[in-house]
């Protein structure tokens, strides 16, 4: 299949690569791009774990090609923590509400709730539960997770992040 | 009388996770992640039908792809093997009961799923591409789907080699006490209980890069496991090389719960082809395939009668158990159902039972374990307990109380030859109602009932086992101090998500004295840790946390004795405190761990005579054959008349694991087994149509509960501390085991009050409004 360039801007680097154009955002990033945090758990768009931000929007990137981001601005998993290290507040959340055990949903839970904070600065019960029901967790039974959201908003997460 | 253990400065804290940090920014590692030079993909056609001769098979258009390096079908690949492509524990000499395994369908196929062919390419997409274009074409058979008509099917056999449909069945000899037991019950209550089929679904799924080097004559493996050991002796067996010329690397992995604690038959097959290929082959599995093709689990009929005299004590059960083995179990034989009559009398004094068990093969995906793989037996109980309740006019919770085994009544043998001790069935019964508030709950359903509303409790107690026999019973830890004062640890169990690079880091910090950050625990790469038998079966939290507090006592004692000649002092003065050996009393005079170990390792002349230079010490833990942990569970729901829907409204577990090493871990561990549980009464089913065709095999159709559907979960912990060095018990698979009957209780509970009687799961919108509508 005939490739074709893609422009993107990732985590901030400007990023140009050939590629076909039935290859998906998720395998864009993972291969071309190096960044393994973006997991694919079913590639058809339901369990949530490859969610990045596309132009500040959650999206699934196993359900978009990387020639739909021509241009666009992606966050990835691995740029909402700063360089040194240092976890985000939803990423620090997660790890003191013990909002993770296996570890592989968790970055599109994170991507999607840094987005949904940004979006519900200070959330109900029942909109956390609706704002993550988007991405399937096998191992915590969401209890640590929920618990996390309610921790990265208290702590403002949403509030000019 | 409940031990309260008083918590260690590590061990009983909710200490954060060294797992995380790169766990939650993207910098794990698993499977897929890996990239070696070279590297191609693969992927499998598979069957279409459930039983059929392959009658054409043309792969000529498939090979011609540009990018496509080979096609395999069993021609090529299946003369390739050298040893049983099966579990270590079943390879030798077990054989005959397990179906017969083959890299790829050969003549015929068994399941839709069957692997026929191997497409390895340049990449995922081209291996798809070429797959598109193989040419198959099959003599339908009638397929052996239903598993209650399996074992009388004696035309249709799914294995003709096996002469039979039926894999496994045992049963216990007639027993006229059990009979005069029977004859002797005031009442006697018979019902029937059957489990759906459902499937383990990590969310990462299955997966593995396999790179043969034929100079060099060895083989590195990267899988997605388990059990890294396992997966190497396997890999070695099936190639026929030594198992010295294997290494397998583990990495991080996105769960298991028991689907891949052995190695799968399509992971099997990518190695041969590997190794026949000579170039390194990536499989990744896709979702479709994990639903369709990996391994599937429950698939349960239990038929249970229970005698009770006038007191509502029982005298006599027994338990006639059915399981759907599938085609191609993933664990040999795919039966648990021995597990399930010995266990099934659990937390009660039941002084007669009977019991058999069969498991049959049928032409669907073979069974495999998945967490509390035998809990049939918890299931089928505490449901029977509701229904003999309800027969007998008691409450289900006094139904219990009466029959339940007491602390002054351990150790006791029950009388399927379980010998249970240091577990609190009872307390945790108490304790669980007690949290939920029953007594006002049963007050408050009679008001709710009045209104017309449909509420229910439900309970499930139960006893979990974890074995500890043969190549289960035993784990190794390595602790090294290097030159610096770190400490490294080196485990032959590794975690899946359980977080044993956590909690093995404090058990080693708080036996040996140094600050858990000095502490880092190496896991899942065959070429550096010991020989171990694979986090499953609850066992790594108190068997390998055993050995590696011994490894640090051990290390904790050399260490004093060299701080002693060092520092001319008797050793039963000092103390290792946060990496430092010092004076009790005095802490100022002290050595610390970083200037023994120089000593240790370069300066072996200044060590106590006779004392082993370096500071490495390997221990194994043998544990017992079988130890116990128990909980229950309490929850309530409300059933829509109208939709069918089920919303839990309080949901509490009653546990006791023994010294908690980890509470914030034991607890995620029980909620993430809860969920699943929860699933598996209300939402998750697979489905075969009667051609055995799946029908669920998406997450569209296969429903994992999400965050809007899980309530709160409540938990109350006793703490009895086992025989185990630490105390502690294992507990992963309980929660998944509990909740099962505790949720499928309490809608029974909420739908009695229609009259309605529910005895098979899955509880969905639609079996409710059918049930409902059926007993107008």
């Amino acid at each position: 299949m005939d490739e074709v360039v893609v422009t993107t801007t990732v985590n901030g680097v400007a990023r140009r690569a050939l590629v076909e154009p039935r290859k998906t955002l998720a395998d864009f990033l993972r291969e071309d791009c190096a960044l393994t945090g973006t997991h694919l758990g079913c590639e058809h768009g339901v369990c949530g774990a490859c969610t990045v931000l596309v132009d500040g929007a959650a999206v699934r990137s196993c359900l978009m090609f990387a020639v739909q981001a021509e241009s666009a601005d992606v966050t990835t998993i691995e740029g909402l923590s700063s360089d040194d290290g240092e976890l985000s507040t939803v990423q620090a959340a997660f790890r003191e509400a013990h909002g993770l055990q296996c570890g592989f949903c968790t970055p599109g839970f994170v991507v999607s709730v840094t987005a949904f904070l940004r979006d519900h600065p200070d959330p109900t019960l029942d909109e956390i539960r609706e704002g993550l029901s988007g991405n399937l967790c096998r191992c915590t039974g969401y209890q640590g997770i929920i618990r996390a959201v309610q921790l990265a908003a208290q702590r403002g997460a949403g509030v000019g992040a | 009388m409940t031990v309260t253990h008083t918590a260690g400065r590590f061990v009983g804290q909710s200490v954060r996770r060294k797992e995380d940090p790169r766990l939650v920014t993207g910098h794990g590692r698993y499977v897929d992640d890996v990239v070696v030079p070279g590297m191609l993909h693969a992927a499998f056609v598979r069957s279409d039908v459930a039983r059929g001769r392959i009658t054409h098979l043309d792969v000529t258009e498939a090979r011609a792809v540009p990018g496509v390096h080979a096609v395999l079908t069993a021609a090529e690949l299946d003369p390739h093997v050298a040893g049983p492509m099966l579990p270590s524990m079943f390879a030798e000499g077990r054989q005959g009961v397990c179906a017969p395994v083959r890299p790829l369908a050969d003549g015929d196929v068994r399941f839709v799923g069957d692997p026929i062919v191997l497409v390895v390419a340049e990449s995922r997409y081209v291996a798809e591409d070429a797959c598109e274009l193989v040419e198959v074409e099959y003599g339908p058979l009638a397929p052996v789907v239903d598993f209650e008509l399996a074992a009388e099917d004696t035309t249709n056999l799914v294995h003709p080699e096996l002469g039979s449909n039926v894999a496994t069945t045992m049963a216990t000899p007639p027993d006229p006490t059990l009979d005069e037991a029977f004859a002797s019950a005031a009442q006697v209550v018979t019902e029937t209980f059957h489990q759906q089929r459902q499937t383990p679904t990590p969310m990462e799924t299955r997966g593995i890069v396999a790179d043969w080097n034929a100079t060099a004559g060895s083989l590195q493996v990267w899988m997605s496991s388990q059990n890294p050991h396992e997966v190497r002796r396997t890999c070695a067996r099936i190639l026929g090389i030594p198992e010295n010329r294997v290494r397998v690397t583990q990495q991080d992995v996105g769960g298991g719960f028991g689907q891949k604690f052995f190695m799968p038959r399509d992971e099997m097959t990518i190695v041969l082809a590997a190794h026949l290929l000579g170039l390194p082959v990536k499989w990744i599995e896709d979702r479709r395939e994990n639903l369709l093709a990996s391994n599937h689990a429950r698939t349960d009929r239990a038929t249970v009668t229970v005698g009770v005299d006038v007191d509502g004590r029982i005298v006599a059960a027994r338990i006639d158990h059915l399981e759907d083995a599938g085609a191609y179990a993933n664990g040999g034989t795919g039966g648990a159902g021995v597990f399930v009559a010995m266990m099934f009398p659990g937390p009660y004094r039941i002084p007669k039972l009977g019991w058999s068990t069969t498991s049959v093969w049928t032409n669907t995906c073979g069974r495999g374990a998945y967490r509390g793989p035998w809990m049939m037996e918890t299931v089928a109980r505490e449901q029977m307990m509701d229904v003999v309740a309800r027969e007998i006019g008691l409450d289900p919770l006094e139904f219990r109380r009466r029959n339940v085994i007491r602390r002054d009544e351990l150790p006791y043998a029950s009388v399927s030859g379980m010998v249970y001790d240091h577990v609190s069935p009872e307390e945790t019964l108490e304790q669980a109602t007690a949290l939920v508030g029953y007594d006002d709950l049963r007050r408050a359903q009679e008001r709710a009932r009045a209104e017309g509303r449909l509420v229910g409790v439900g309970i499930g107690l139960y006893i979990e086992p974890q074995t500890g026999m043969g190549a289960l019973g035993v784990e190794a830890a390595t602790v090294r101090v290097a030159t610096d004062g770190s400490v490294d640890v080196y485990v032959g169990s590794g975690s899946h998500g359980q977080g044993l690079e956590t909690t093995v880091a404090q058990v080693v910090a708080e036996h040996l004295g140094v600050d858990y950050d000095q502490v880092v625990v190496h896991q899942g790469d065959t070429d550096v840790t010991p020989f171990g038998g694979g986090t499953g079966g609850s066992r790594s939290g108190p068997i390998l946390s055993s050995a590696a507090r011994q490894a640090a006592i051990e290390m904790r004692d050399k260490v004093v004795h060299i701080a002693a000649h060092l520092m001319e002092a008797a050793p039963d003065d000092l103390e290792v405190e946060q990496g430092r050996v010092q004076v009790k009393g005095t802490p100022a005079r002290a050595v610390t761990l970083a200037e023994i170990a120089r000593t240790a390792y370069e300066s072996s002349d200044a060590l106590p005579p006779g004392t082993e230079p370096g500071l490495e010490v390997v221990t194994r833990y043998k544990s017992p054959p079988v130890m116990y942990s128990n909980a229950c569970h309490a929850c309530t729901c409300e059933v829509d008349r109208a939709s069918g829907i089920v919303t839990l409204t309080r949901y509490v577990v009653s546990e006791d694991c023994g010294v908690m090493i980890n509470p914030m871990i034991v607890e995620g561990q029980i909620a993430g087994g809860v969920v699943q549980g929860i699933g598996g009464v209300l939402y998750e089913h697979l489905v075969y149509d009667d051609d055995g065709n799946p029908l669920t095999t998406t997450f569209l159709d296969y429903l994992l509960p999400t965050a809007a559907e899980v309530p709160a979960i409540e938990y109350g912990h006793v703490e009895t501390p086992a025989s185990t060095p630490g105390g502690h018990k294992g507990m992963g698979e309980g929660g998944a085991i509990g909740s099962v009957p505790a949720v499928f209780n309490a809608v029974a509970d909420a739908l009695a009050a229609l009259g309605v009687r529910v005895r098979r799961s899955p509880l969905g919108p639609s079996e409710l409004l059918a049930a409902i509508d059926a007993a107008r």
